[in-house]
Formats: C-alpha cells, structure tokens, sequence
C-alpha cells in the first residue's frame, strides 16, 4: 500500500475508540477513588512535609521602642528592636530562632534599666503581625502601650512563623535525636536477622518435613496478628522485669532496653515471616532434589544449592517486610525500651510530650526514608521473581526422617511455647488482683473504667471502628482494583492509581497519623469538621491497610480471564452488572479474606490513629497504651487480651462463613 | 451494585458519624484529675445540673497544657478542671481564658484564686509532693529509708528511685520547681546532678513512679501525697515519706476558655466547683481544699505534710517554666520514658 501522504492528501483524524457508558463509569469511579487516596494520604503528607520546614522566628524589626526621661516625657525618637540589637547586642541570630513558645526579654537593651526608674517606657508592633507579652497580656495592635518601668520589665517579645531548614540542622545538632536513628537501625537490623532465621525453621518444618500437629503449629504462628504489638511488652515485663517471674534468665541485664525491644518485635512480627517464607518454601520442583540425590550430594549441600536459592525471594521479602515492621513500631518500644530512644518513639515524644509539632514532622521525614527504602527494594525483588514452578514440574513431597521431624517437632514447640507463653502471661497477670503482693484471683483489672484510657467504651468503639473499616475498606478498595484491573485504555491513569495505592505500605502509621493532624486539624481546611470523629480513624485505618488489601484484591482479580468483560459487551450487559453478578461472587473468598485483615489490624492498630482520637473516639488498642503508660501494667494486660479473643472470634467466624460462602458461590471450582 | 449506591452508603454512613446528638449541652472539659475520680467529679456535677454532659480529656498536666497552648488557634475545649495553677497562668499568658467570677468565688482562700478581678482562674485544691517507699522491697536490698531530699542523693539508693519528668508531668515540674526556690537556682541544679545519678528512670505521669514502688518495680517513687495514701489504702507496703526541707506543691484550678460557644455551660461549671460540695468532694482525696474550714483528714496522708508545704512562687514557676524545662531536658532527657 502506499503512503497516503506521499499522495498529497491530508492525513485523516487519528482514529480513537469511543468511550462507552460503561467506560465512563469505570473511569469516573476510579478517579473518585483515586481522589480519596490524594486527599486521604497524599494531601496530609504534602502537609506534614511543609510543616517540617516551618520554624519560628522573633523579627526583631517588628517592634519599635520608645524611652522618657526621668520625668516621662517622650522626646519622640523611636528606636526599632533590630537597632538596639545592634547597638548593645544581646542576643546572637541563633537565640532568634525559637520554638513556637519562644520568649525573649527586652531590658538588657537599656544599660541604665532598673524597675525602680521613674523611667518610662513605648512599645508597639510595626505591623499586626508582631506579638509581646505585657506580664501575661497578649498584645498584638500596632498601637503603642506606655509602661513604666516596673512593667516595662515583664515585656517578653513572642517568635512569628516562618519558613526555612531550621528544624533539620536543629534535629540532626541535637545528640540524642540523632543517636535515634542509629538505635533504630540496630535493634530493626537484629529483629530481623533474629526473625527471619526462626520463622525460616519453623516454615521448613511445617512444609518440608512430616512432623505431626503441622494444622495446630500453624494456628499458634498466626496467633501474635492478633493482638496489639505492645503486649507482648507487657508480657515481658511481667516475666523479667524487676519482679519478673523469670527474671534470674536474664543474668542481671535489665528487659527495659533493646532486649525487651528485640524479643517483643520476634514475637509480632513472627506471623508475617512466617507467612512469607512458608509460601516460598510450599513450592518446590521435587526432579532438583531427585537430580540431588543421584548426584549423592550431602543434605547439607542440597540444602544450600537448592532450597535456600528455591525460597531466597521469600526470605528478602520477608526481611524486608520485618524490617519495615520493626523500624515504623512505636508500641512496643514505648512500653518496654526504657531509656532506649527509637525513631518512631521519637515522633510520640514530640508530638504528644512536648506538643513541637515541627521536630515530629521533621523525624518523621527522617523515619520515612528508611521505610521506603525497605519497601522499593522488596518491590524491586519481587518483580525478580519467576515461576519455580513450570507445566513439567513434579511438586515435591516431603518424606519421612524420624530423627530429622523429632529435631524440627522440638523446634516447632519451642517457639509454641514462647507464643502461647508470653499470651498466657499476659491474660494470668490481669487475673491477678495486685502483683506481687497479692496473687489471689479476681477481676479488678477489668474495671476499665476507673483507668485512664476511656474505659469500656473504647473496647466497644474498637469493635464499632473495626467493623466499619472492615466493610467499607473492603468495598472501596475492591471495587477500586476491579476498575484498575479490568477498564480500558487510560493506561496513565491506571498506572498512577497503582502507584498511589502502593504508597501507604511504605508509610509509616505513626507519620500517616501525624499528616492527618496536620492536615485534618487545619480550620482553613474544608474537611476540618471530620477532626476529632470516628469518621477520622475509619479513612485512617482503611488508608494504613490499602496496599495489602489492593494487592490481595488485584490477585485474585488476575486470575478472572478479561474475557468475561467481551462477553458482557457483547451480550449488552452494563459492566456493573457483571461486577456484581460475577466477579464478585467469584472473588468472594478474597473479598472475605479482605475484610478479615482489615478487621484484625484495626483491632490492633496503635500508631496511626495515636494522634487521632477525641474523648469519644478512644480506642481499645489505644487505652492498652494510656494505662500502662499511667503505671496500670495488668489492666492493660487484660485489654489487651480482651484485643485478641475479640481477634481470635472475629477469625472463628469468617472461618465458617468462608466455608458456607465457599460451598455456596464456589462450586463451579470443583466438579 | 451500582456507583451511586456505593457512593450514597458512603455518604450517608460518614454523616451519620459527624451528627451529634443535640439533646443536651455537652461540654469538653480537659483535666489532669486522677482518672478514678472523674467519674465521681461528673457526677456530683450533673445531680446539680443534669442537662449538661462532660466529655473528659484527660492526660498528665504537662501533656494537657502542651495540648492546650497546640490548639491555641482553633481550641477544642470548652473549659478547664483540674489543672495545675502554673499551667494556667501561661495560658492566662496566651489570651486563652476568659475571665469570669464565679457566685461564691469571695467565700475561697484569696491564695487559691487568680489576682486579676474577675479572676482569670479558681484554685480547687492543692496537691503535695511526697515520696513512696516500699517497704518490702527496700528491706530486701537493706536499705533504710530517706529522711530529706539530700538523703536521697546517697549512692546506696543508686538505681532505687523513679520520678516523674517535668516536661509530661505537673508532679515533675512542681519538684523541680520546688527544689529551686528552696536550694537556690545554682543549689537546686547541682542537687538534681547529684539525685540524677540515683535514678533508674523518668516516667511521664507523675503517679507512676508511686504506683511502680506499689508494684515492687522501685523502691522509691517521688510522686505525690494523694497517690501513694490511694495505693496503700489499695494494700501497697508503702510509706509515705515528706522530706524535712518542705515539699514542693500545685494547686488543682478551673477556668473558661476563651472562645468557647458554651459559655453558659461552662459558667455553670466554674459557678460549680468553687461551691462547698465541690471542695468537700476534692477534700475526699486532697488534705487541702480551696473552700477554708471544711478539711477533713484524709485516711493514709503523711503526717506533717500541711506544714511541709514550701512557701510556693507560683509566679516565678510560671515566668520561668520554659527556661526550666529546656535547661532541664539538655542535663538529664536520656534517662526519660518515651513520651
């Protein structure tokens, strides 16, 4: 054919398919959602970030003096605070840069300053923007106020906003912030190793050895999802703390520190480890260890050309993912590190102990860039990884080796023991009535209410806020994956949707949490009338969880043919009519596993809705924090044993609706 | 399912958490009272006025005043009950109280209320430093039991004694305070090296150090009278100690706070806890109360500890609050509890 331009013809309109309704729907819905994430985590973070370059500052040329005689009269000459300053410096530029509470005194400027004087004193702001203090009257007009001496001397000149590094070059001169950072690495880089070394045992015995019980071993691994990360902290206290149970285990060193810290973060990140490797490990081709042992290799050499390279995805993911868990956890090194100062423990101290709301924001960008980092370099191995598995493969089965499965049973009950223990620990010290003096029996410890922390009521809001982000997340996100996953064209937009819903796994809870103040708290702020209210915590909690959630939801999708979408067209069936008769029949164990998971974590949630509740809105979850935090050790024990039955019901219960969903919705699967 | 109705329930279910239920006049009043008590204090209230419903915000006073002076553009709180005077001097200091002299204000000890006419704030009850010491457990590491606060600096009491960070916690600052004005501002500092390297550890509430030597995790906790006579009577092998240089002590106040759309209410409030009732429910808990000639004696409280109480500047802890906590926190924050 020829070329039509050659021909001198003008070329014809680019030819572009016409969006349908159904198009149209599809897009608009993925904006809204798309919207939601902006303004829900982008937004806040944009906030969050401008806050931590925002500073305070004393503008020594917003004031301006005026001095009398002895008999006080005014000659009229006045002098502005910048020109004093110059002439008798008092007060070098960096005494300027305060924090939003600064105060700077004004009499060293005048030599001859006594408050006896007979001296009189002008004052006044240049412009409104200046602030002083008289005693402890605020003055902020441009009108001058006449002091005598003995008030003149109460005169302090408040600090203004404006922008600018301050707050870095402040935290990183500030020892121990900075020596922060270091203790977050350290204890996360050891939790990890720690971590990913027994969940890597455990894993292998449950899929590569004939060990009995593997179903119950299972269940105790998952157990540590379901209860706050600070209890087992709580736990530990109880068994090596000053008047631990155990406590001679410990040769003297003190649990209140990065061995408290260590053990407790083995002991909740352990489920997801677990989780991770044991897929790696579920799949394996058996011809390579057939190929092995016609080789005569050594088991020992199997182990290490073959299994280890087979799950070596699993086990960087799961590094990282502990990683990640360890260093954004504020929960458990608040309750058991003692004097050790973590990053996220860091952003606590600030926010809510010293109310500086900047140095949060600023350690927050500092606890971010780790975090991300952790996060691109999982995602990055991920996309490594191909199929171990091809159509040729025979799936390997493990044979049995009594003395191999007695060591691997051991193994396994070992670390039972080490989770039921420290969950057993907790619930005995809240039935104890007052440890160690009294260890008869009782309930006192459930009276939630005479505790700080909000009493019962917070159990109930747990309950209410978690079953509201459990149906609502579910929704929004599943249907905000069908639309990513199955609409036409608008691939810019479907690959920014992706890489927004990513975005909340590498931001920390503690951080999502602040921006939220930031932003929410803001009365310049539309959306500032959702402050304070359950409708907060629900976006909050349904923003931390999204990209678990989405992922679960895009996998489960993929494994719907688009054909379906054709044959609805072509059959003139509206897409939402397939979404609902179809796809989400069919993904219907996803969609339950999802809201499962978004239960469990809002159940357990601490550091992303800290900063959020309102004497309404206190969570269970949060009041385990505020009374061990007042010193109420077993009350908070019992709440947070309260957390995992709630947990371990909620569990029992989508365990049965799955298998009567399944059996209903899922027959097509079996034949 | 279709968009609009996705949409809809997700409009309807965040409206239905954002209505308020309009019945009654809710007011939010932040405090830093002891949390069993609230209730009682609420209580009391409402028998007198029913038609008005206190939300708490409670927290350590430290934290409350940080939260406070933090909303200072936008406040969330309607009043204030239970908060330590020097608090409420510096918000005094922001423009954040709104002046009111509440029905019977005249009847109160003149110490325990605001110099400015109307009075800024009124003072409910004071509150005194003490020290906690368990008895079992001083007596399993030999040790016998402080007389002074310069006692306490002993290197046999090392890594014995937890007290409260005054940066979270209005016990803190009130010792702190207490020991500059008795030992001078160089004295006081370089006893606060000396007793900082006896001490395990900082907490951020100031009733946490008396319920740890409740628990056996210290020996010695520097808190507060109140706390540590409610421990014991909760059967703690304490003793409660009042150091013979005089103890450092804070009064509990109320006040409005300016800008509130409650006003009434809150009035109402302030009308409420200047009353005789009101201070005999405060004398339940603090030897000394603001309404003079009802005190009775508290079961458990330290004997001499009325006398102990220092001649208190509450103006110099205000004025110098900042510098204090700042100075504070570069000697001795590495030993303190996160938060």
């Amino acid at each position: 054919m020829t070329d039509l331009s050659q021909q001198g013809l003008p070329a014809g309109p680019v030819i572009k398919g016409k969006l349908s309704r159904d198009d149209i729907i599809m897009r608009g819905g993925m904006i809204v959602i798309a919207l939601y994430l902006i303004v829900s985590m982008v937004m806040p973070l944009y906030a969050m970030l401008s806050k931590s370059f925002s500073t305070y500052h004393v503008d020594l040329s917003q004031y301006e003096f005026q001095q009398s005689d002895k008999d006080g009269v005014f000659d009229g000459t006045s002098l502005s605070g910048a020109q004093l300053n110059s002439q008798i410096p008092v007060y070098a530029p960096k005494d300027l840069n305060t924090g939003a509470d600064g105060r700077l005194s004004v009499t060293k400027w005048f030599p001859d300053f006594s408050f006896r004087s007979p001296v009189k004193y002008r004052l006044r702001n240049v412009s409104p923007n200046g602030r002083f203090l008289v005693s402890s009257t605020l003055y902020t007009g441009t009108d001058w106020v006449e002091l005598d001496s003995n008030k003149f001397r109460r005169v302090q000149l408040r600090p203004i906003k404006t922008t600018g590094l301050g707050n870095f070059v402040n935290y990183f001169s500030t020892p121990a912030l900075f020596q922060s950072i270091k203790n977050s690495l350290w204890i996360s880089v050891v939790s990890t190793v720690i971590t990913v070394t027994l969940a890597f045992w455990f894993a292998y015995a449950l899929n590569r050895s004939c060990i009995r019980y593997k179903g119950l071993f299972r269940l105790v691994a998952m157990a540590p999802i379901l209860v706050p990360s600070l209890l087992p902290g709580i736990a530990l206290v109880y068994l090596f703390g000053n008047q631990g149970m155990i406590k001679e285990l410990l040769f003297g060193a003190s649990i209140y520190g990065p061995i408290g810290i260590i053990i407790g973060s083995v002991f909740f990140t352990f489920p997801h480890a677990f989780l991770i490797i044991s897929t790696a490990l579920a799949i394996s081709d058996a011809r390579l260890y057939e190929a092995a042992t016609s080789l005569r290799t050594s088991s020992w050499r199997t182990f290490w050309t073959v299994t280890i390279p087979g799950a070596r995805y699993g086990l960087i993911s799961a590094a990282f993912v502990v990683f990640n868990l360890v260093i954004t956890d504020f929960g458990l090194p608040k309750v058991i590190g003692g004097q050790f100062n973590v990053l996220a423990v860091d952003i606590y101290k600030q926010v809510i102990g010293q109310q500086n709301f900047e140095m949060g924001a600023v350690v927050s960008v500092v606890l971010v860039i780790p975090a991300i980092l952790a996060f691109a370099i999982d995602r990055f191995v991920q996309s490594k990884q191909v199929a171990l598995l091809s159509a040729r493969s025979v799936p390997f089965q493990p044979q049995p080796d009594e003395k191999r499965d007695r060591a691997l049973f051991a193994y396994c009950s070992l670390v039972a023991v080490f989770i039921i223990g420290l969950l057993a620990v907790c619930q005995f010290a809240a039935l104890v009535k007052f440890w160690p003096y009294d260890l008869s029996l009782s309930l006192t410890n459930y009276q939630f209410d005479k505790m700080d922390g909000g009493g019962w009521g917070s159990y109930f809001n747990s309950i209410q806020m978690a079953l509201i982000v459990a149906v609502i997340g579910t929704g929004v996100v599943f249907f905000g994956a069908y639309l990513v996953e199955k609409s036409n064209g608008f691939k810019i937009g479907r690959g920014l949707f992706q890489m927004v819903a990513m975005l909340p796994m590498a931001i920390p809870g503690m951080v999502l949490g602040l921006a939220y103040i930031f932003f929410f708290n803001n009365p310049a702020n539309p959306l500032n009338m959702l402050y304070g209210t359950m409708a907060i915590l629900v976006i909050c909690t349904v923003t931390h969880f999204y990209t678990v959630s989405h992922l679960t939801a895009v996998t489960a999708l993929k494994q719907m043919d688009r054909e379906f979408e054709s044959v609805s067209a072509s059959l003139k069936q509206p897409t939402m009519k397939l979404f609902s008769r179809v796809t989400v029949p069919v993904c219907l164990p996803s969609v339950l596993d999802i809201s499962i998971y978004l239960f469990v974590n809002a159940m357990t949630t601490v550091s992303a809705v800290v900063f959020l509740y309102s004497p309404k809105t206190t969570l269970a979850s949060i009041a385990v924090l505020n009374m061990d935090d007042a010193g109420d050790i077993a009350p908070a024990a019992a709440m947070g044993m309260m957390i995992f039955y709630t947990n371990a019901a909620a569990r029992i219960i989508h365990l049965v609706i799955s298998k009567g969903v399944l059996t209903r919705t899922q027959a097509w699967r079996f034949r | 399912m279709s968009i609009r109705r996705v949409l809809l329930a997700t409009a309807a279910a965040t409206l239905s958490f954002t209505t308020i239920a309009a019945a009654e006049t809710e007011l939010t009043v932040y405090t830093a009272v002891e949390a069993e008590d609230l209730s009682r204090y609420a209580s009391q209230f409402n028998e007198k006025y029913p038609d008005i419903k206190i939300n708490w915000v409670r927290d350590s006073t430290g934290i409350i005043t940080a939260k406070l002076l933090a909303e200072r553009d936008n406040p969330q709180a309607d009043a204030i009950w239970g908060l330590a005077a020097t608090s409420l001097l510096l918000l005094k200091s922001e423009g954040m109280l709104e002046p009111y002299a509440p029905a019977g204000v005249e009847k109160l000890d003149k110490k325990f209320v605001d110099a400015d006419n109307p009075p800024a704030w009124v003072g409910n009850n004071a509150w005194v430093a003490s020290v906690c010491y368990n008895t079992v457990e001083a007596e399993k590491a030999g040790l016998t039991p402080p007389k002074s606060w310069k006692d306490l600096t002993d290197p046999k009491y090392k890594g014995h004694i937890i007290m409260p960070n005054p940066n979270s916690s209005g016990t803190g600052f009130l010792d702190v305070s207490s020991w500059l004005q008795m030992f001078g501002d160089k004295g006081g500092w370089d006893y606060m090296d000396a007793l900082h390297q006896n001490i395990s550890r900082y907490t951020h509430s100031g009733s946490k150090p008396c319920k740890l030597a409740a628990a056996g995790e210290t020996t010695i906790g520097i808190s507060f009278a109140f706390r540590g006579a409610k421990s014991k009577a909760a059967g703690a092998p304490l003793e409660i100690i009042v150091p013979s240089e005089g103890v450092g002590w804070d009064m509990e106040a109320t006040a409005i706070v300016a800008g509130t759309d409650k006003e009434e209410a809150a009035k109402k409030l302030v009308d409420f806890a200047v009353t005789k009732e009101a201070n005999e429910m405060y004398n339940k808990g603090f030897a000394v109360v603001a309404y003079p000639g009802i005190a009775k004696p508290v079961p458990h409280y330290p004997e001499g500890l009325a006398e102990g109480m220092i001649d208190n500047d509450f103006v110099f802890a205000a004025v110098n609050r900042a510098r204090i906590l700042k100075e504070w926190q570069s000697r001795y924050d590495g030993k303190s509890d996160p938060k």
